[in-house]
Protein backbone atom coordinates (compact mmCIF):
# COMPACT_ATOMS: atom_id res chain seq x y z
CA UNK A 1 0.00 0.00 0.00
CA UNK A 2 2.60 2.53 1.22
CA UNK A 3 4.58 2.17 -2.22
CA UNK A 4 1.22 2.50 -4.10
CA UNK A 5 0.85 5.40 -2.36
CA UNK A 6 4.71 7.37 -3.21
CA UNK A 7 3.94 6.24 -6.82
CA UNK A 8 1.13 8.35 -7.56
CA UNK A 9 2.71 11.30 -5.37
CA UNK A 10 5.54 10.87 -7.28
CA UNK A 11 3.27 11.01 -10.57
CA UNK A 12 1.86 13.97 -9.40
CA UNK A 13 4.47 15.71 -8.87
CA UNK A 14 5.86 14.88 -12.41
CA UNK A 15 3.02 15.84 -13.73
CA UNK A 16 3.84 20.54 -12.55
CA UNK A 17 4.98 21.62 -15.67
CA UNK A 18 8.63 23.58 -15.40
CA UNK A 19 8.45 26.47 -17.57
CA UNK A 20 11.11 27.18 -19.84
CA UNK A 21 12.95 30.13 -19.66
CA UNK A 22 12.75 32.06 -23.14
CA UNK A 23 13.85 35.17 -24.86
CA UNK A 24 12.24 37.85 -24.20
CA UNK A 25 12.03 41.79 -25.79
CA UNK A 26 9.92 45.09 -25.18
CA UNK A 27 8.04 46.38 -27.50
CA UNK A 28 10.52 49.27 -27.70
CA UNK A 29 13.53 50.47 -25.72
CA UNK A 30 12.52 48.91 -22.90
CA UNK A 31 13.80 50.09 -19.41
CA UNK A 32 17.08 50.34 -18.28
CA UNK A 33 18.69 47.75 -15.92
CA UNK A 34 16.52 44.08 -16.73
CA UNK A 35 18.27 41.63 -17.82
CA UNK A 36 15.97 39.78 -20.00
CA UNK A 37 17.47 36.73 -20.07
CA UNK A 38 16.74 36.22 -16.52
CA UNK A 39 12.79 36.01 -16.79
CA UNK A 40 11.53 32.63 -15.84
CA UNK A 41 8.12 33.30 -14.99
CA UNK A 42 5.44 33.57 -17.94
CA UNK A 43 2.79 37.04 -17.93
CA UNK A 44 -0.19 36.58 -19.10
CA UNK A 45 -2.48 39.35 -20.30
CA UNK A 46 -6.33 39.55 -19.88
CA UNK A 47 -7.97 42.48 -21.58
CA UNK A 48 -11.32 43.61 -22.26
CA UNK A 49 -14.01 46.36 -21.37
CA UNK A 50 -15.51 46.75 -17.68
CA UNK A 51 -18.22 43.86 -17.55
CA UNK A 52 -16.43 41.59 -20.32
CA UNK A 53 -15.94 39.10 -17.29
CA UNK A 54 -11.97 39.75 -16.42
CA UNK A 55 -11.91 39.38 -12.94
CA UNK A 56 -14.15 36.67 -12.90
CA UNK A 57 -11.88 34.92 -15.32
CA UNK A 58 -8.80 35.62 -13.74
CA UNK A 59 -10.29 34.19 -10.57
CA UNK A 60 -10.49 31.24 -12.01
CA UNK A 61 -7.20 31.32 -13.50
CA UNK A 62 -5.28 31.86 -10.31
CA UNK A 63 -7.41 28.61 -8.99
CA UNK A 64 -6.25 26.56 -11.70
CA UNK A 65 -2.74 27.91 -11.65
CA UNK A 66 -2.06 27.16 -8.15
CA UNK A 67 -3.37 24.08 -8.44
CA UNK A 68 -1.01 23.31 -10.92
CA UNK A 69 1.38 24.06 -8.95
CA UNK A 70 2.54 27.56 -10.21
CA UNK A 71 2.66 30.50 -8.02
CA UNK A 72 1.19 33.60 -9.60
CA UNK A 73 0.72 37.47 -8.47
CA UNK A 74 -1.54 39.39 -10.17
CA UNK A 75 -1.37 43.59 -11.36
CA UNK A 76 -4.05 45.70 -13.03
CA UNK A 77 -4.54 49.35 -14.21
CA UNK A 78 -4.24 51.61 -11.40
CA UNK A 79 -2.57 49.48 -8.62
CA UNK A 80 0.78 51.04 -8.26
CA UNK A 81 2.11 52.30 -4.79
CA UNK A 82 3.79 55.57 -6.61
CA UNK A 83 0.42 57.28 -8.40
CA UNK A 84 -2.35 54.97 -7.47
CA UNK A 85 -4.36 57.48 -4.85
CA UNK A 86 -3.40 60.20 -7.11
CA UNK A 87 -4.83 59.17 -10.76
CA UNK A 88 -8.34 57.83 -8.80
CA UNK A 89 -8.39 61.34 -7.58
CA UNK A 90 -8.07 62.66 -10.90
CA UNK A 91 -10.41 60.90 -12.16
CA UNK A 92 -13.08 61.54 -9.65
CA UNK A 93 -12.75 65.60 -10.38
CA UNK A 94 -11.56 65.16 -14.43
CA UNK A 95 -9.44 67.59 -13.95
CA UNK A 96 -6.38 66.21 -16.13
CA UNK A 97 -6.08 67.12 -19.72
CA UNK A 98 -5.36 64.53 -22.21
CA UNK A 99 -1.25 64.25 -21.95
CA UNK A 100 -1.36 64.83 -18.73
CA UNK A 101 -3.54 61.70 -17.88
CA UNK A 102 -1.97 59.67 -20.67
CA UNK A 103 1.38 60.20 -19.18
CA UNK A 104 0.03 59.74 -15.35
CA UNK A 105 -1.49 56.08 -16.20
CA UNK A 106 1.92 55.51 -18.18
CA UNK A 107 3.56 56.05 -14.46
CA UNK A 108 1.45 53.79 -13.09
CA UNK A 109 2.01 51.32 -15.61
CA UNK A 110 5.86 51.52 -15.30
CA UNK A 111 6.28 51.26 -11.58
CA UNK A 112 4.00 48.24 -11.44
CA UNK A 113 6.34 46.61 -14.84
CA UNK A 114 9.15 47.87 -12.49
CA UNK A 115 7.95 46.83 -9.12
CA UNK A 116 5.80 43.69 -9.96
CA UNK A 117 5.88 42.37 -13.31
CA UNK A 118 9.72 42.27 -13.71
CA UNK A 119 10.72 41.19 -10.20
CA UNK A 120 7.57 38.50 -10.49
CA UNK A 121 9.10 36.63 -14.00
CA UNK A 122 12.73 36.65 -11.96
CA UNK A 123 11.33 35.16 -9.35
CA UNK A 124 9.20 32.22 -11.92
CA UNK A 125 5.94 33.77 -11.06
CA UNK A 126 2.85 33.70 -13.56
CA UNK A 127 1.91 37.01 -13.91
CA UNK A 128 -1.57 37.85 -14.31
CA UNK A 129 -2.45 41.30 -15.29
CA UNK A 130 -5.86 42.64 -15.52
CA UNK A 131 -5.32 44.56 -18.40
CA UNK A 132 -1.64 45.88 -19.80
CA UNK A 133 -1.12 49.07 -22.63
CA UNK A 134 -3.36 47.84 -25.11
CA UNK A 135 -6.40 49.34 -22.92
CA UNK A 136 -4.32 52.45 -22.37
CA UNK A 137 -3.14 52.52 -25.89
CA UNK A 138 -6.44 51.80 -27.29
CA UNK A 139 -8.09 54.72 -25.03
CA UNK A 140 -5.33 57.58 -25.55
CA UNK A 141 -5.73 57.29 -29.55
CA UNK A 142 -9.63 57.10 -29.35
CA UNK A 143 -9.03 60.42 -27.54
CA UNK A 144 -6.76 62.10 -30.33
CA UNK A 145 -3.50 60.69 -29.45
CA UNK A 146 -0.60 60.56 -31.64
CA UNK A 147 -0.34 56.97 -32.30
CA UNK A 148 3.71 56.92 -32.83
CA UNK A 149 3.45 58.93 -29.84
CA UNK A 150 1.22 56.41 -27.81
CA UNK A 151 4.06 53.42 -29.11
CA UNK A 152 6.91 55.13 -28.06
CA UNK A 153 5.72 55.56 -24.57
CA UNK A 154 4.31 52.14 -24.27
CA UNK A 155 7.84 51.16 -25.69
CA UNK A 156 8.59 50.54 -22.34
CA UNK A 157 6.21 47.44 -21.91
CA UNK A 158 7.52 44.07 -22.04
CA UNK A 159 6.63 42.02 -24.66
CA UNK A 160 3.38 39.20 -22.84
CA UNK A 161 3.30 35.20 -23.71
CA UNK A 162 0.06 35.70 -24.34
CA UNK A 163 -3.01 38.66 -24.04
CA UNK A 164 -6.72 37.66 -24.69
CA UNK A 165 -8.79 40.26 -25.56
CA UNK A 166 -12.63 39.42 -23.79
CA UNK A 167 -14.66 40.95 -26.85
CA UNK A 168 -18.18 41.55 -25.51
CA UNK A 169 -20.46 43.76 -28.00
CA UNK A 170 -21.43 47.13 -26.32
CA UNK A 171 -25.20 46.58 -26.22
CA UNK A 172 -24.09 43.37 -23.70
CA UNK A 173 -21.86 45.10 -22.11
CA UNK A 174 -24.75 47.89 -20.98
CA UNK A 175 -26.56 45.04 -19.43
CA UNK A 176 -23.72 43.63 -17.38
CA UNK A 177 -22.70 46.88 -16.33
CA UNK A 178 -26.66 47.67 -15.14
CA UNK A 179 -26.48 44.51 -13.45
CA UNK A 180 -23.52 44.94 -11.33
CA UNK A 181 -23.16 48.45 -10.57
CA UNK A 182 -26.74 49.48 -11.42
CA UNK A 183 -25.25 52.84 -13.36
CA UNK A 184 -22.94 53.23 -16.32
CA UNK A 185 -19.19 54.58 -15.25
CA UNK A 186 -18.21 58.33 -16.88
CA UNK A 187 -15.06 57.22 -17.86
CA UNK A 188 -16.36 53.78 -19.26
CA UNK A 189 -19.16 55.46 -21.53
CA UNK A 190 -16.58 58.16 -22.34
CA UNK A 191 -18.05 61.02 -21.32
CA UNK A 192 -14.89 63.09 -21.19
CA UNK A 193 -14.93 63.58 -25.69
CA UNK A 194 -18.52 64.98 -25.48
CA UNK A 195 -19.78 62.15 -28.04
CA UNK A 196 -23.31 62.54 -26.34
CA UNK A 197 -24.61 63.95 -23.60
CA UNK A 198 -27.12 61.36 -23.45
CA UNK A 199 -24.75 58.90 -21.23
CA UNK A 200 -26.54 55.45 -23.24
CA UNK A 201 -25.91 57.18 -26.45
CA UNK A 202 -21.93 57.72 -25.19
CA UNK A 203 -21.30 54.67 -23.65
CA UNK A 204 -22.55 52.65 -26.98
CA UNK A 205 -20.40 55.07 -28.95
CA UNK A 206 -17.28 55.39 -27.08
CA UNK A 207 -17.05 51.04 -26.12
CA UNK A 208 -17.53 50.74 -30.50
CA UNK A 209 -14.82 53.23 -30.89
CA UNK A 210 -12.03 51.20 -28.00
CA UNK A 211 -13.33 48.03 -29.98
CA UNK A 212 -12.47 49.05 -33.08
CA UNK A 213 -8.77 50.47 -32.12
CA UNK A 214 -8.36 46.67 -30.03
CA UNK A 215 -9.39 45.59 -33.71
CA UNK A 216 -6.15 47.40 -34.97
CA UNK A 217 -4.11 47.01 -32.08
CA UNK A 218 -5.08 42.75 -32.66
CA UNK A 219 -3.28 43.22 -36.05
CA UNK A 220 -0.12 45.16 -34.58
CA UNK A 221 0.04 42.70 -31.74
CA UNK A 222 -1.29 39.96 -31.84
CA UNK A 223 -4.14 39.81 -29.41
CA UNK A 224 -5.81 36.47 -28.95
CA UNK A 225 -9.41 37.82 -29.54
CA UNK A 226 -12.05 35.71 -27.06
CA UNK A 227 -15.43 35.44 -27.87
CA UNK A 228 -17.25 36.75 -24.39
CA UNK A 229 -20.64 35.73 -24.71
CA UNK A 230 -20.39 32.13 -23.49
CA UNK A 231 -20.60 31.04 -20.10
CA UNK A 232 -17.78 31.70 -17.94
CA UNK A 233 -16.98 28.17 -17.30
CA UNK A 234 -16.80 27.59 -21.58
CA UNK A 235 -14.48 31.24 -21.81
CA UNK A 236 -11.74 29.79 -18.98
CA UNK A 237 -11.65 26.36 -20.74
CA UNK A 238 -10.26 27.88 -24.05
CA UNK A 239 -8.22 30.56 -22.26
CA UNK A 240 -6.81 27.08 -19.93
CA UNK A 241 -5.88 25.72 -23.21
CA UNK A 242 -3.83 27.85 -24.12
CA UNK A 243 -1.99 29.02 -21.24
CA UNK A 244 -0.91 25.35 -21.49
CA UNK A 245 0.40 25.52 -24.13
CA UNK A 246 2.09 28.50 -23.69
CA UNK A 247 3.58 26.89 -20.47
CA UNK A 248 4.45 23.41 -22.17
CA UNK A 249 6.65 26.12 -24.37
CA UNK B 1 22.87 74.72 -15.12
CA UNK B 2 22.44 74.89 -11.55
CA UNK B 3 24.16 78.04 -10.03
CA UNK B 4 24.68 79.49 -13.45
CA UNK B 5 22.85 82.50 -12.49
CA UNK B 6 20.24 81.81 -15.19
CA UNK B 7 17.11 83.00 -13.02
CA UNK B 8 18.51 86.47 -12.14
CA UNK B 9 19.10 86.42 -16.11
CA UNK B 10 15.47 85.47 -16.92
CA UNK B 11 14.07 87.89 -14.39
CA UNK B 12 15.91 90.70 -15.66
CA UNK B 13 15.11 90.04 -19.27
CA UNK B 14 11.00 90.07 -17.61
CA UNK B 15 11.28 93.60 -16.33
CA UNK B 16 12.73 94.98 -19.49
CA UNK B 17 10.07 93.39 -21.05
CA UNK B 18 7.32 94.58 -19.18
CA UNK B 19 8.69 98.23 -18.64
CA UNK B 20 8.12 97.96 -22.21
CA UNK B 21 4.48 97.58 -21.37
CA UNK B 22 4.66 94.36 -23.41
CA UNK B 23 2.33 91.37 -22.68
CA UNK B 24 5.09 88.88 -20.67
CA UNK B 25 4.72 85.62 -18.18
CA UNK B 26 6.82 83.97 -16.42
CA UNK B 27 5.92 80.68 -15.86
CA UNK B 28 6.93 79.49 -12.25
CA UNK B 29 6.11 75.94 -13.37
CA UNK B 30 3.43 75.82 -10.73
CA UNK B 31 1.62 72.09 -10.52
CA UNK B 32 -1.52 71.06 -9.74
CA UNK B 33 -1.44 69.76 -6.29
CA UNK B 34 -2.18 65.82 -7.81
CA UNK B 35 0.45 65.51 -10.01
CA UNK B 36 2.87 67.28 -7.40
CA UNK B 37 1.50 64.97 -4.44
CA UNK B 38 2.67 62.28 -6.43
CA UNK B 39 5.82 63.39 -7.61
CA UNK B 40 7.23 64.45 -3.80
CA UNK B 41 5.65 60.98 -2.53
CA UNK B 42 7.80 59.33 -5.32
CA UNK B 43 10.78 61.51 -4.16
CA UNK B 44 10.11 61.62 -0.01
CA UNK B 45 9.64 57.69 -0.17
CA UNK B 46 12.90 57.37 -2.78
CA UNK B 47 10.17 55.36 -5.16
CA UNK B 48 11.35 56.13 -8.51
CA UNK B 49 13.10 54.55 -10.59
CA UNK B 50 14.92 56.09 -13.82
CA UNK B 51 12.03 55.47 -15.76
CA UNK B 52 9.36 56.43 -13.38
CA UNK B 53 11.40 59.60 -12.53
CA UNK B 54 11.38 60.19 -15.83
CA UNK B 55 7.49 59.45 -16.55
CA UNK B 56 6.52 61.26 -13.46
CA UNK B 57 8.27 64.58 -14.27
CA UNK B 58 6.71 64.08 -17.54
CA UNK B 59 2.90 64.22 -16.66
CA UNK B 60 3.88 67.46 -14.17
CA UNK B 61 5.67 69.23 -17.26
CA UNK B 62 2.70 68.47 -19.42
CA UNK B 63 -0.01 69.73 -16.76
CA UNK B 64 1.93 72.77 -16.74
CA UNK B 65 2.46 72.84 -20.21
CA UNK B 66 -1.74 72.21 -21.36
CA UNK B 67 -3.05 74.24 -18.31
CA UNK B 68 -0.90 77.66 -18.11
CA UNK B 69 1.46 77.56 -21.36
CA UNK B 70 -0.83 76.91 -23.77
CA UNK B 71 -3.56 78.99 -23.29
CA UNK B 72 -0.63 81.85 -22.58
CA UNK B 73 0.76 81.11 -26.01
CA UNK B 74 -3.21 81.14 -27.66
CA UNK B 75 -3.33 84.34 -25.52
CA UNK B 76 -0.30 86.02 -27.80
CA UNK B 77 2.09 86.34 -24.63
CA UNK B 78 6.17 86.24 -24.54
CA UNK B 79 6.16 83.42 -22.32
CA UNK B 80 9.55 83.10 -20.19
CA UNK B 81 10.63 79.67 -18.73
CA UNK B 82 13.05 79.18 -16.15
CA UNK B 83 13.86 75.73 -17.43
CA UNK B 84 12.09 73.56 -20.51
CA UNK B 85 12.25 70.14 -22.02
CA UNK B 86 15.89 70.14 -21.88
CA UNK B 87 16.46 69.44 -18.53
CA UNK B 88 14.52 66.58 -18.43
CA UNK B 89 16.54 65.28 -21.57
CA UNK B 90 19.81 65.77 -19.56
CA UNK B 91 18.71 64.56 -16.58
CA UNK B 92 16.94 61.39 -17.61
CA UNK B 93 20.09 60.35 -20.39
CA UNK B 94 22.22 60.71 -17.13
CA UNK B 95 19.87 58.05 -15.21
CA UNK B 96 19.75 55.99 -18.48
CA UNK B 97 16.42 56.04 -20.18
CA UNK B 98 17.34 56.01 -23.91
CA UNK B 99 17.26 59.54 -25.54
CA UNK B 100 15.11 58.94 -28.16
CA UNK B 101 12.34 57.58 -25.87
CA UNK B 102 12.43 60.86 -23.72
CA UNK B 103 12.49 63.02 -26.59
CA UNK B 104 9.55 61.71 -28.10
CA UNK B 105 7.52 61.37 -24.91
CA UNK B 106 8.12 65.73 -24.92
CA UNK B 107 7.33 65.86 -28.01
CA UNK B 108 4.13 67.29 -27.90
CA UNK B 109 5.66 70.44 -26.50
CA UNK B 110 6.41 73.19 -29.00
CA UNK B 111 10.00 73.98 -29.91
CA UNK B 112 10.82 77.51 -28.43
CA UNK B 113 11.59 80.44 -30.18
CA UNK B 114 14.86 81.23 -28.40
CA UNK B 115 16.88 78.80 -26.26
CA UNK B 116 19.72 80.36 -23.61
CA UNK B 117 22.08 78.42 -22.13
CA UNK B 118 24.26 79.84 -19.30
CA UNK B 119 27.08 78.03 -19.13
CA UNK B 120 29.19 78.48 -16.46
CA UNK B 121 32.27 75.95 -15.59
CA UNK B 122 31.27 73.48 -13.60
CA UNK B 123 33.89 74.39 -11.12
CA UNK B 124 31.81 77.91 -10.61
CA UNK B 125 28.79 76.91 -10.44
CA UNK B 126 28.96 74.02 -8.16
CA UNK B 127 30.75 76.21 -6.33
CA UNK B 128 28.04 79.05 -5.90
CA UNK B 129 25.75 75.75 -4.79
CA UNK B 130 27.71 73.93 -2.43
CA UNK B 131 29.15 76.97 -0.65
CA UNK B 132 26.31 77.40 1.73
CA UNK B 133 26.26 73.71 2.86
CA UNK B 134 22.65 73.32 1.40
CA UNK B 135 20.98 69.87 2.58
CA UNK B 136 21.04 68.22 -1.09
CA UNK B 137 18.37 66.00 -1.86
CA UNK B 138 18.52 62.42 -2.99
CA UNK B 139 17.08 62.72 -6.12
CA UNK B 140 18.83 66.51 -6.86
CA UNK B 141 22.41 65.06 -5.62
CA UNK B 142 21.76 62.03 -7.94
CA UNK B 143 22.29 59.56 -5.12
CA UNK B 144 19.96 56.89 -7.06
CA UNK B 145 23.08 56.43 -9.57
CA UNK B 146 24.99 55.46 -6.66
CA UNK B 147 27.97 57.46 -7.97
CA UNK B 148 29.48 58.03 -4.41
CA UNK B 149 27.98 57.79 -0.97
CA UNK B 150 28.54 61.50 0.10
CA UNK B 151 26.07 63.07 -1.08
CA UNK B 152 28.12 66.37 -2.48
CA UNK B 153 30.74 63.93 -4.42
CA UNK B 154 27.78 62.60 -6.00
CA UNK B 155 25.84 66.37 -6.65
CA UNK B 156 29.41 67.06 -8.63
CA UNK B 157 29.84 63.77 -10.41
CA UNK B 158 25.85 64.14 -11.54
CA UNK B 159 25.93 68.22 -12.62
CA UNK B 160 29.21 66.79 -14.35
CA UNK B 161 27.82 64.25 -16.53
CA UNK B 162 24.57 66.79 -17.30
CA UNK B 163 26.76 69.27 -18.34
CA UNK B 164 27.83 67.03 -20.58
CA UNK B 165 24.64 66.39 -21.80
CA UNK B 166 23.76 69.68 -22.61
CA UNK B 167 26.53 70.80 -24.37
CA UNK B 168 25.62 67.46 -26.27
CA UNK B 169 22.31 68.80 -27.06
CA UNK B 170 23.76 72.30 -27.71
CA UNK B 171 23.91 72.32 -31.53
CA UNK B 172 20.66 70.08 -32.19
CA UNK B 173 18.54 72.68 -30.57
CA UNK B 174 20.17 75.50 -31.32
CA UNK B 175 21.04 77.04 -27.99
CA UNK B 176 22.41 80.17 -27.25
CA UNK B 177 24.97 80.26 -25.17
CA UNK B 178 25.50 82.90 -22.79
CA UNK B 179 29.06 82.84 -20.65
CA UNK B 180 27.82 83.25 -17.49
CA UNK B 181 31.09 84.18 -16.00
CA UNK B 182 30.61 86.92 -17.46
CA UNK B 183 29.11 90.06 -14.97
CA UNK B 184 25.41 89.90 -14.49
CA UNK B 185 24.86 93.17 -17.15
CA UNK B 186 27.14 91.94 -20.37
CA UNK B 187 25.44 88.91 -19.75
CA UNK B 188 21.91 90.60 -19.83
CA UNK B 189 22.73 93.03 -22.65
CA UNK B 190 23.46 89.79 -25.12
CA UNK B 191 20.32 88.32 -23.83
CA UNK B 192 18.59 91.82 -24.55
CA UNK B 193 20.04 92.32 -27.83
CA UNK B 194 19.44 88.59 -28.66
CA UNK B 195 15.68 88.72 -27.90
CA UNK B 196 15.11 92.32 -29.39
CA UNK B 197 17.33 90.98 -32.73
CA UNK B 198 15.32 87.63 -32.75
CA UNK B 199 11.44 88.36 -31.56
CA UNK B 200 9.43 91.04 -33.42
CA UNK B 201 8.42 93.04 -29.79
CA UNK B 202 5.51 95.14 -31.20
CA UNK B 203 3.04 91.62 -31.70
CA UNK B 204 2.95 91.48 -27.94
CA UNK B 205 1.47 95.19 -27.45
CA UNK B 206 -1.76 94.74 -25.47
CA UNK B 207 -4.50 95.59 -27.68
CA UNK B 208 -5.96 98.73 -26.60
CA UNK B 209 -9.71 98.47 -25.50
CA UNK B 210 -12.18 100.26 -28.35
CA UNK B 211 -12.68 103.88 -26.62
CA UNK B 212 -16.48 104.17 -25.42
CA UNK B 213 -17.71 107.02 -27.57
Amino acid sequence: MKAAKSSTLRKSVRGIIVPKCKPRRFYGRGVPGVDLSKLAGKLIVVEGADGSGRSTQIVRLVEWLEGSGHATVQVGLKRSTLVSEELDQAQQGNILSHTTLSLFYATDFADQLENIILPGLRAGLMVLADRYIYTLMARDMVRGMDEAWVKNLYGIALIPDVVFYLNVQPQELIERNFAKKQALDYWESGMDLGLSRDMFDSFLQYQSLVAAKFRELQRTYGLTIVDGHRTPEEINIELRHRIQSVLEG
Amino acid sequence: MDGSGKSTQIYLLKRWLELQGLKVFFSEWNSSTLVKNATSKGKKRELLSPTTFSLIHATDFADRYERQLVPLLRAGYVVLCDRYIFTAFARDTVRGCPPEWVRDIYNFAAMPDLVFFFKAPLEISLQRILDGRPQLKYFEAGMDLRLSPDPYESFRIFQGRILEQYLAMSADFKFLVIDASEPIEAQQNIVRDLVAAKVDLHQFVPHKRPKKT
